[in-house]
């Protein structure tokens, strides 16, 4: 499934545009403001990540469409040193690089859906997801506008 | 400078006006800290109502403002923090304590006007 939107993240500028189009399509999705504002949080933690361990990456966008709901996925990947230990850097509390700490387990609860790959030198790659609930106006207007 | 900042009386009150990136996040933290030293300032105001996210970079300079404005002498309050922004910070467990919060201007400097000390009025 190829990506609605695909955000090259070399530089703090580029996050700007990160969250505005994640907001963008989270709101195209059918997302109350509040929860395109959660998205648009998660992938700014990610983002981040990806500038802080890898200097450069890519922040994939997904519009996502399942009958009864809809949803969006955010992708982000990077081929920067990979982290360790995933399960310690999903715990709260971990902190890396000069106690900066990893936003993975803010984003994650931020999401329903979270899953990171990761091996050292094997780069990282962050998929998450978050669904709502299509109403019955949407419904009847078929599988998507 | 992106973030205007005006003096109003003892305080400063910095707006921001939209989206920053973090290098002026940290520009801004810099602006004030080296204002309050030259405008004697004694409370600091941080207007974020056009931040549409404010994620944990931005609550960790928003500490880092306060924390060195303290060292200088100013209590600092954020004022402005948007209905959505505020549950996402919830959800996320992002705290901004030791900072003050208030809703809006209004209230921010009534929060500054508070907690300054009496007898340290300058009369401005």
């Amino acid at each position: 499934m190829a990506a609605d939107v695909c955000i090259s993240v070399a530089s703090d500028s580029d996050m700007v545009p990160a969250r505005a189009e994640g907001r963008r399509l989270a709101e195209h999705v059918g997302f109350s403001r509040t929860d395109a504002t959660l998205i648009a949080t998660a992938i700014s933690e990610i983002g981040r990540n990806i500038l802080v361990h890898a200097g450069t990456g890519e922040i994939a966008l997904t519009a996502l469409y399942d009958n009864g709901r809809s949803g969006l996925e955010v992708v982000a990947h990077d081929d920067g040193p990979g982290i360790s230990d995933v399960d310690a850097a999903l715990r709260d509390g971990y902190a890396s690089r000069g106690g900066l700490g990893l936003g993975l387990p803010g984003a994650r609860r931020l999401m329903d859906e979270f899953d990171v790959v990761s091996r050292l030198g094997e780069g990282t790659t962050v998929r998450m997801r978050k669904w709502r609930e299509r109403d019955e106006l949407e419904r009847l207007r078929g599988p998507h506008e | 400078m992106a973030v205007p900042i005006l003096k109003q009386g003892a305080y400063l009150i910095a707006s921001i006006q939209s989206a920053l990136t973090d290098s002026e996040v940290l520009e801004l933290r810099d602006d004030l800290t080296e204002r309050v030293g030259r405008t004697r300032a004694r409370g600091v105001i941080v207007d974020v109502a056009a931040m549409d996210v404010i994620d944990s970079f931005v609550a960790r300079s928003l500490q880092s403002i306060a924390l060195t404005a303290q060292l200088r002498g100013a209590k600092t309050v954020i004022v402005g923090i948007r209905p959505d922004v505020a549950v996402a910070m919830v959800q996320f467990k992002l705290n901004l304590e030791p900072l003050r919060t208030a809703l809006d201007l209004e209230e921010g400097l009534a929060l500054l006007d508070e907690s300054v000390e009496d007898g340290t009025n300058d009369g401005g």
